[in-house]
């Protein structure tokens, strides 16, 4: 059992507001990811739910008890960290058995557990191993092992795949999410990488200078994004942003339109455009236009089209697909 | 950083090393040279360097005239002791510093450290004083509290610089796993700093061992260390550098001994954080 509420959760540094104020629920076996630009604050929000941080105000209600206050310990919660942060000094097994130690479990049980996290996560060949003779991906599955067998409400996960190379990065993203469908513990899990937040997420929380500016499903927040802020974070390649003429037309500030929602031809179309530079992936095109009197354009199309610099091309996005901001780059709803 | 060197700048380079490094090592080999002459060679001009009669009369002289174990342990105790309660306190001083720093740390480490540059003779009156109403004189006690107090700002410094190398990730790895803080520090931060409690360790032991201002001033027999039985050496009856030599030999020893094994991590230890 692990639901998590926040209830104005403030946080300062000295007079720096990094927090200015947080609610936020969590509901039991969830998996929130906080996603954000560096320096949004959503780390901070995490230590401040681990109790690493003191709160400057407001509660935080562990399945309705408030433990603002408490020691990170009496919280029952386990956090993975960055680092993995795993004891350089002890074996791998004392390395996840040092939180039941610490609890004061018996040995027979701190072997059960040991042994059993070490199975789930491929561990059991390494249990006499230091942290220094593992790779990145054995010491991130040390760190997790070291979450599991306290048996916690929730789970924190500090960044925990950033140290980690591209391909290893995937691998232990399906690892992770298998293992929240295996043990349905709650967990929140903090990135900068909307990639890991889409694929991972049943609930994205999206960060901007300590503000939530929106919570919701990945494909709400990909389909409806409450603001041009969460418009441009969500999606890769970024949402393209266009003024003037074909805001105006749309009675509005300004209309975004994903590069994934633009039909090419080189005949006819809406936006007149020339390739500046077009990456070919195969499977899919990224073309990176100059759209005439509009500026840069990114389009993404599927599969290999014969194009390159200096070529003139057609635009035509997906009209119920273009999101529509007012002056303030709050959403009005697409047109 | 790129440093090319001249076969003739490394030659020359090298024998001024071996100069200096004599020029020091030189007194030590000059005092263990006359422990084995007789007082009479040991004053003789011109000096002889290995031509002389070799002789242990001035050992035995120096074992029968007064105890040398009672001083060798009093050393012990007072280096050893003064080191491990300095140690309680400068690990959790360090801890605080290194982990939980405030605007005022620094300031805080560099008033610590300013207090070596006072000199100890300032107050050894106040010091005196308080000795003798508290019927500290001539306890090990006493002294082992003056050298610990001593040694206390140089023992947080280094500790201080190895804590700032510890990731504080790991120990918050640890609250969240439940360590309570002493658990922390006795079952994290310290088997991760061990190479720098050691040499912290070492050069303390080192420095109470040789320290000879207040072991001279506040003891006269029952704490006193060998500081004090080499310079018992030294008066009433006229200066015998023989038997002198024969004491400040058998009183350095030790502690030579100890340095010379434990170099590697004293050097390690002191330059820790220098070079990143």
């Amino acid at each position: 059992m692990g639901a998590i509420r926040l209830e104005k959760v403030k946080k300062t540094f000295g007079t720096l507001d990094v927090i200015p104020g947080v609610d936020l629920d969590i509901n039991d076996g969830e998996f929130v990811v906080f996603v954000g630009p560096s320096g949004c604050g959503k780390s901070t929000l995490l230590r401040l739910i681990a109790g690493l941080e003191d709160v400057t105000d407001g509660k935080i209600l562990i399945n309705g008890t408030d433990v603002a206050n408490e020691a990170p310990a009496k919280r029952g919660l386990s956090m993975v960290f960055q680092s993995y942060a795993l004891y350089p000094h002890m074996t791998v097994y004392n390395n996840i058995a040092f939180g039941l130690k610490m609890a004061g479990e018996s040995k027979e049980v701190i072997e059960e557990k040991v042994q059993s996290a070490a199975k789930i996560l491929n561990l059991t060949d390494y249990l006499e191993r230091r942290p220094s003779a593992l790779s990145g991906g054995q010491r991130q599955r040390v760190a997790i092992g070291r979450a599991i067998v306290r048996n916690p409400a929730a789970f924190l996960f500090d960044e925990p795949l950033s140290n980690l190379d591209a391909a290893l990065r995937v691998n232990m993203r399906l690892e992770i999410t298998g293992l929240h469908q295996e043990l349905k513990t709650t967990m929140i899990y903090v990135t900068h990488d909307q990639v890991e937040a889409m694929t991972m997420a049943d609930k994205i929380v999206v960060l901007q200078a300590g503000r939530v500016e929106q919570v919701g499903k990945p494909m709400e927040l990909y389909n409806n994004p409450a603001n041009k802020f969460v418009a441009g974070f969500i999606g890769s390649p970024k949402m393209n942003f266009l003024g003037g003429e074909l805001a105006q037309k749309r009675d509005c500030h300004e209309i975004g339109i994903r590069p994934e929602h633009i039909a090419v031809s080189t005949e006819s179309g809406e936006i007149p455009a020339t390739v500046k530079i077009a990456e070919h992936l195969g499977a899919e095109t990224y073309l990176h236009v100059e759209a005439d009197g509009l500026g840069p354009m990114t389009v993404r199309a599927t599969g290999e089209i014969p194009l390159g610099e200096h070529d003139k091309i057609f635009l035509t996005p997906e009209q119920d697909r273009i999101h529509r901001f007012d002056a303030h780059g709050l959403a009005l709803g697409n047109s | 950083m790129e440093n090319k060197q001249t076969p003739l700048g490394y030659v020359s380079f090298s024998v001024f090393a071996w100069i200096v490094g004599l020029l020091i090592f030189f007194p030590i080999f000059w005092m263990v040279l006359t422990s084995f002459k007789t007082e009479l060679e040991a004053v003789s001009i011109p000096p002889s360097f290995i031509s002389f009669d070799w002789t242990l009369e001035n050992y035995v002289e120096v074992q029968e005239r007064s105890n040398y174990f009672k001083f060798a342990m009093n050393s012990v105790i007072l280096a050893v002791g003064s080191t491990l309660v300095g140690l309680v306190f400068a690990v959790t001083c360090a801890w605080a510093m290194a982990f939980n720093p405030t605007k005022r740390t620094k300031d805080a480490l560099l008033w610590m450290l300013s207090t070596k540059m006072m000199p100890p003779v300032g107050v050894l009156v106040p010091i005196y004083l308080l000795f003798r109403d508290w019927g500290l004189l001539d306890t090990r006690f006493g002294l082992i509290m003056v050298l610990f107090l001593m040694n206390l700002p140089i023992m947080v410094w280094m500790l201080y610089t190895y804590f700032k190398e510890i990731p504080t990730d790991i120990l918050e790895a640890a609250r969240m796993d439940g360590a309570t803080l002493p658990k922390e520090i006795i079952f994290v931060l310290l088997p991760m700093a061990v190479p720098g409690i050691a040499s912290t360790m070492l050069l303390n032991i080192i420095l109470a061992w040789n320290e000879a201002f207040w072991t001279l001033n506040l003891t006269t027999s029952d704490a006193a260390p060998l500081t004090a039985f080499i310079a018992s050496y030294s008066s009433p009856e006229g200066l015998f550098w023989a038997k002198l030599s024969a004491a400040s030999t058998l009183a350095v020893a030790p502690i030579l001994v100890i340095g010379w094994f434990s170099q590697k991590q004293l050097v390690r230890g002191l330059t820790f954080g220098a070079v990143k």
